[in-house]
């Protein structure tokens, strides 16, 4: 069993799902943005 | 402010980056389940991140509900939401470790039941103040606040209290641990206390900006709402008055 694999699949989830509501975040400011220029 | 917190995203970024680099190859390789062990570093540091962000929810809803301070209401709704976030990475990470120690994915332990029930209450709390549009919303969710914080002891302490597959605590719950694990495990924690702090940050400043906006777009609402009545009352939007006057 090569658990070494886990390891990796636990790092990368933890940093997709921080980068996923980091992305998220940054699109709400920016269309908020928009918004109250428009 | 705006010069703060690209400095903070740097040092935060730069911490992480240590804290990876101590997780990956400067901490002890556990004897029993070797390398997958080093989930642990960022499985832990971020149950106890969400566990804070919780209570930071919990306290703010208090205190919306005594001063009903609208300050108070938006740091609630952002803490839940990016303690959220760190308790999904629980939820997930939890699972990826189990696999390979346990031999299964996931099994229904009082711990890990508590903690998925926890995500679903605060899950619950961020739909609720996303769908709902009343003026009362703010109250309803600082009181479910207070409901989902009970849950948060009910979490920690269930493997002291229940016979349970998951392992004792490191700290103040009887285990032991390596002093260089548990000097990586605070460095983490530390790096994802930073993280959540600028997250925090950030979506504190578009809640801000959304409410700014609402109010905006209500006072101009408010404002077009009474030109037209007063235009109405003087006869200008009655097309029989303005026949009657044209006659």
């Amino acid at each position: 069993m090569n658990s070494v694999k886990f390891l990796y699949a636990a790092y990368i989830a933890t940093w997709v799902i921080h980068g996923a509501y980091f992305t998220t975040l940054v699109r709400r400011y920016l269309r908020l943005r928009r918004q109250i220029k428009g | 402010m705006k010069r703060v917190f690209p400095i903070l995203v740097a040092l935060t970024a730069g911490l992480l980056a240590y804290a990876f680099y101590e997780a990956m190859w400067v901490a002890p390789t556990e004897r029993t389940m070797g390398d997958v062990q080093r989930i642990f570093y960022y499985h832990v540091p971020s149950a106890w991140t969400a566990f804070i962000l919780f209570f930071v929810n919990l306290v703010a809803s208090v205190a919306y509900l005594i001063r009903r301070n609208p300050k108070a209401d938006a740091l609630a709704a952002v803490s839940a939401e990016v303690g959220v976030v760190f308790c999904t990475v629980v939820l997930v990470t939890g699972p990826i470790w189990a696999r390979p120690v346990w031999g299964i994915w996931w099994t229904w332990d009082i711990r890990l039941t508590t903690t998925l029930v926890l995500w679903l209450i605060y899950v619950s709390y961020l739909v609720l103040r996303r769908f709902s549009d009343s003026a009362q919303t703010p109250k309803l969710a600082a009181v479910l606040a207070i409901f989902g914080a009970l849950d948060v002891p009910l979490v920690y302490f269930s493997i002291w209290f229940f016979r349970t597959q998951h392992p004792q605590p490191v700290i103040g719950g009887g285990g032991s641990i390596d002093p260089r694990m548990l000097h990586v495990l605070l460095i983490n924690w530390l790096a994802f206390s930073c993280l959540a702090f600028v997250l925090c940050w950030a979506r504190y400043h578009v809640e801000q900006l959304n409410r700014q906006y609402e109010e905006s777009l209500a006072l101009e609402s408010l404002m077009a709402d009474s030109v037209s009545t007063s235009h109405r009352r003087q006869g200008g939007a009655n097309p029989d008055r303005a026949k009657k006057a044209a006659s």
